[in-house]
């Protein structure tokens, strides 16, 4: 062995250093030189950003040119500085603290000297350019909105940060990715995919030629052109409508699950979020916290949806057998739901209402009562409440719908495990959660769950998964948005309350609605609701909602609309939506007084109540 | 005395060295195309250096071939003094160079003299180890030994030269070979693989497995009371250095250590700061693949891409421009002249040649598998020269000194026996 010991160790080693010489410089080697060597430059071909259209063509987002001035320092010569400072529109000391920060960080590679020229001061620059070895100009692409609406719906883009860097091996520095919105969902489709080419360079960085004769190059694959389901004139219509309103307007066509309009309001002007002030503009929107323009109340604001939700316990009662239309409830001002305890309600005594009035009516008692029994149709209250939240969630509600926007909240529909936790011992029944009735207490919904509702009530029964995208060029959508979602309430039991929901704009608690010409349904909700300011819980005025469809037989368009604040659902949401439906279904609006009145409504003061005064009145 | 006999000289040798230096010139010339352009004054440029103390190596070489055989061993004793001195001397006379105060500056030359210590220290225990009273089974002999390597490794650390250092240790092997206990080999080995066990593992599950390996041990030998108190000691002893280890790795290496370690070990990877270099060198060696990109056609060589490529990492450039079968070539020279010296090595039988010869192989492999395993990229960065290849005069001088030296003492051998 001691001998031996020195010759192994040279013969092993050896053997070790041509196996890893191998490795290194036959098997891993395109890996290890295209993507880490100097010598050969990568240029890349950026595809321009797909263009965005309405459902009607017309188009919402293109692209606008720009330009950057780059500089190499090793070739930059002799320079007439006063002529360049009148060029460039730049002083002196400024010319040479910039020359120096491009020194510092590389001389042989270009870096940016100024950016975002416009296409005006680039005309003259381009002229003179030519006598300044080492400068360049290349072209930059931002986007161009030609639309001031639609902000929370397109998202925006903006440099790729480090996390994106490494996470994705796409991207690198200084590129542009859909930060929110549809650009980020349909980011991929947007973008396209960037060609490749590697030129081998010599020693004086130099391209001399393609490397290997362009063998690894990788071409250009061209974005998609996306169409939008959204009809960009009902949406501007409904952003006129929301004006000094907070709130959300969101129509479906609920054949199709497309989403016609998603209006968030306050909203803002997409053109903020591009170009040189973008930070700027950004923090000014973020630190909006009464507003919150950047918060999307259709997409991510959950609140108890009011009586709108009588509806969905209305089909529960009926697909469960507690009730059928001819079922008759008695209510005197409210009724006692267990002992001692009383829930109040609108009905005059001795009011008896069957299903159809108590839709219209809105009676609390009514489906209170359904509610509570069909619950307790079950041994007990755990499997009550259980198959009740089957059928609530096969509406889509308690969890995030899937559509394609990359913002949502799942909302809440409470079950056995819920009241368990806050109940430990069993201690509570049925009587307990009664307020989920009538969609108060711990239900949560968002408006685009409610929107989606009236979809499938429209559709007696299913919905499609709404989606804001209606055709990518070259490519089909999803199956998921084409198929048919079936809730667990058979289709008959949609008439029933359908007729109700008629008889709501007809007689009943929406009479304002109404549109001559066309058979409106709809049902209005007036959700109670409350903040915590500085530890203390408060109670602020309703909010107004209504969900209603167009027309009856073969609808066109369903609607929610949420009014923050907004009190009655008959104040402000009823005749919203119906000036929406009137304006999509007619393109042409005839009441003007009405389209006056919710213009020209103002609820700003009501919004600030909470934060200037310590005791305001609600529901004035 | 005062002819060569070229008849005794090993040719063999001689040839294989004459061109693993021909082809290290050829490489200097290529990776220092730009500068020997830029300035055609030959000895301006690092090419025109290396021809030059080329030039002066023939001169040595033959020099050395002129002195009678018993001065070597006569003069080891003084070579080694001054050696030492030029070592101390660099404290005053030095000049720093990349944080290392290793050099003198003569007419422009950097000479170093830790390069030269390398050869001179292998004369001095091979002197000392050749006497008759020498015998390094005793403790005695041993501590005498180790003294001999600990004041060049003392002052080297001073400087400090961290790569030079691991090349003085590599004389455990001569140690070994001469007859040294194993139980100092295996415990060398045993650190050696604890330390990267250590930086890739936590040191509570190392000493976990040393203790369960020992109680197994202890099982096994049941009845031998004496190798359970050694096992135990032994146990200790490998305990305490994973604890140091683990110590000295967080402590007392500075960051740019543990990166180079951590980096080889694949724990870590950063290829523009620390790795920069390690990186570089792969991709050149990529960009050779099998037939090399040609004489003066490499792009990583031509661009300057690799750093400190004409010195420690010239292996890369030979990888870029001579490609998979060049670099194995080179490899395999460099195989064949260390079991060429190791062999003839075997053959002496004057102790003196003998443990003479076996450091020349030990230095120079040591050399070898740093060098090589640094550039591509099994051992951590250790700036250590690839033996009659880098550029430098000093480490081709030492080189050429070990290796002439080695050569008239192999020529003595057959004419004595």
């Amino acid at each position: 062995m001691k001998d031996k010991l020195l010759p192994i160790l040279i013969i092993l080693s050896c053997i070790l250093f041509i196996l890893r010489l191998f490795w290194i410089q036959i098997i891993d080697v395109d890996n290890v030189q295209l993507s880490k060597k100097n010598s050969v430059e990568k240029i890349y071909q950026y595809p321009e950003r797909g263009y965005i259209y309405d459902r009607n063509n017309n188009l919402l987002v293109g692209n606008e040119s720009f330009y950057d001035l780059m500089i190499t320092p090793k070739d930059v010569k002799e320079i007439d500085t006063i002529e360049f400072c009148k060029i460039f529109k730049i002083n002196k000391s400024e010319l040479i603290k910039k020359i120096k920060r491009a020194t510092k960080y590389s001389t042989i590679k270009p870096s940016v000297f100024l950016s975002q020229i416009s296409k005006k001061d680039f005309a003259l620059i381009q002229e003179k350019l030519w006598k300044y070895d080492g400068f360049d100009i290349i072209r930059k692409s931002n986007r161009k909105y030609l639309t001031n609406s639609a902000s929370n719906i397109l998202g925006y883009i903006s440099e790729v940060n480090d996390y994106e860097i490494n996470d994705n091996s796409y991207y690198e520095s200084g590129e542009l990715i859909g930060r929110q919105g549809l650009e980020k969902s349909y980011e991929k489709e947007l973008r396209g995919i960037k060609g490749v080419k590697y030129l081998q360079k010599d020693k004086f960085n130099r391209i001399t030629n393609p490397y290997k004769d362009g063998l690894f190059d990788t071409l250009i694959v061209p974005a998609n052109d996306i169409r939008l389901s959204i009809d960009i004139v009902l949406q501007r219509y409904g952003d006129s409508l929301m004006k000094n309103k907070f709130g959300s307007i969101i129509a479906i066509e609920p054949s199709s699950g497309e989403i016609l309009s998603l209006i968030n309001s306050p909203s803002f002007n997409p053109n903020l979020l591009i170009g040189r002030n973008r930070s700027k503009n950004y923090l000014r929107l973020k630190n909006d916290t009464i507003g919150k323009p950047l918060f999307d109340r259709g997409l991510q604001g959950q609140y108890p949806p009011g009586s709108t939700f009588k509806l969905v316990n209305g089909l529960i009662g009926l697909q469960e057998n507690i009730i059928n239309n001819k079922t008759t409830i008695r209510c005197n001002e409210g009724h006692f739901y267990s002992k001692n305890r009383f829930m109040r309600c609108h009905c005059k005594i001795g009011t008896i209402n069957n299903l159809n009035k108590a839709i219209y009516n809105s009676c609390n008692t009514f489906f209170a009562n359904i509610y509570k029994k069909t619950l307790d149709k079950f041994p007990n209250s755990k499997l009550g409440i259980d198959n009740w939240k089957k059928h609530v969630e096969s509406f889509g509600f308690g969890n995030y719908l899937g559509y394609d926007h990359p913002i949502g909240r799942p909302g809440l529909i409470p079950g056995s495990n819920y009241y368990d936790k806050w109940y430990p011992n069993g201690g509570w029944k049925a009587a307990t959660t009664i307020s989920n009735g009538i969609g108060q207490g711990e239900i949560l919904t968002t408006p685009i769950q409610l929107a989606n509702l009236t979809a499938i009530i429209a559709n007696r029964g299913w919905y499609k998964t709404p989606h804001l995208v209606k055709e990518i060029s070259k490519k089909s959508l999803k199956e998921k948005y084409t198929e048919k979602n079936f809730t667990t309430i058979d289709s008959i039991h949609f008439e029933k309350i359908i007729e109700g929901m008629f008889n709501v704009i007809q007689k009943g608690t929406a009479q304002n609605a109404k549109i001559i010409g066309i058979e409106v349904t709809g049902k209005t909700g007036t959700a109670e609701n409350f903040i915590k300011i500085n530890g203390k819980r408060l109670q602020l005025t309703d909010h107004s909602i209504f969900i209603g469809f167009a027309p009856k037989d073969n609808p066109k368009i369903a609607i929610a609309v949420f009014i923050e604040n907004g009190y009655w659902g008959t104040r402000w949401a009823a005749p919203i939506a119906s000036l929406m439906m009137e304006s999509y279904l007619n393109k042409k609006v005839k009441r003007k007084y009405l389209e006056r009145y919710i213009v020209n409504g103002n609820l700003m003061e009501e919004y600030k109540k909470p934060y200037l005064k310590s005791n305001f009145k609600i529901n004035e | 005395m005062s002819e060569i006999n070229l008849k005794k000289i090993d040719l063999t040798t001689l040839f294989t060295v004459i061109l693993l230096i021909i082809m290290g010139a050829v490489n200097i010339y290529s990776t220092t195309h730009a500068d020997n352009l830029e300035s055609p004054l030959l000895l301006n440029n690092p090419f025109g250096k290396q021809i030059v103390f080329i030039l002066i190596s023939v001169f040595l070489f033959l020099s050395i071939q002129l002195i009678p055989y018993k001065f070597f061993q006569k003069f080891a004793s003084i070579a080694y003094i001054l050696s030492i001195l030029s070592l101390l001397g660099l404290f005053v006379f030095g000049k720093n160079i990349n944080g290392s105060t290793a050099w003198y500056q003569i007419f422009g030359f950097g000479l170093q003299p830790s390069e030269f210590a390398k050869p001179i220290t292998a004369l001095a225990l091979a002197k000392y180890l050749s006497d008759i009273n020498a015998n390094i089974r005793t403790i005695k002999t041993q501590f005498y030994s180790f003294l001999i390597i600990f004041f060049p490794v003392l002052l080297i650390m001073l400087q400090p030269d961290p790569g030079s250092i691991l090349i003085f240790l590599s004389f455990f092997f001569v140690f070994y070979k001469i007859g040294l206990p194993s139980i100092y080999m295996n415990f060398f080995i045993c650190f050696i693989l604890l330390f990267f066990i250590t930086v890739l593992l936590s040191k509570e599950i190392i000493i976990l497995l040393i203790i369960i390996i020992s109680i197994l041990t202890i099982l096994y030998l049941k009845k031998k009371k004496k190798s359970i108190r050694k096992v135990v000691l032994y146990t200790l002893i490998l305990s305490s250095f994973v604890f140091s280890v683990d110590f000295i790795f967080n402590n007392i290496f500075e960051q740019h250590h543990r990166d180079r370690i951590n980096i080889v070990m694949g724990i870590q990877e950063d290829n523009r700061g620390i790795g920069y270099n390690t990186n570089q060198s792969k991709i050149a060696f990529a960009s050779g693949s099998i037939f090399g990109e040609g004489f003066l056609k490499g792009p990583q060589t031509r661009g300057n891409f690799v750093p400190f490529q004409h010195t420690d990492y010239v292996f890369s450039s030979i990888g870029e421009e001579w490609g998979f079968i060049g670099s194995s070539i080179v490899i395999c020279l460099f195989g064949f002249l260390m079991l060429r010296i190791s062999r003839q090595a075997e053959l002496q039988r004057n102790l003196f040649s003998k443990i003479f010869s076996y450091s020349t192989a030990t230095i120079i492999f040591s050399h070898f598998f740093i060098n090589i395993g640094m550039v591509l990229g099994l051992v951590p960065t250790i700036g250590i020269p690839l033996p009659f290849f880098s550029y430098g005069g000093s480490s081709l001088l030492g080189f050429v000194l070990l290796i002439s030296i080695y050569i008239r003492l192999d020529s003595e051998r057959t004419s004595k026996w």
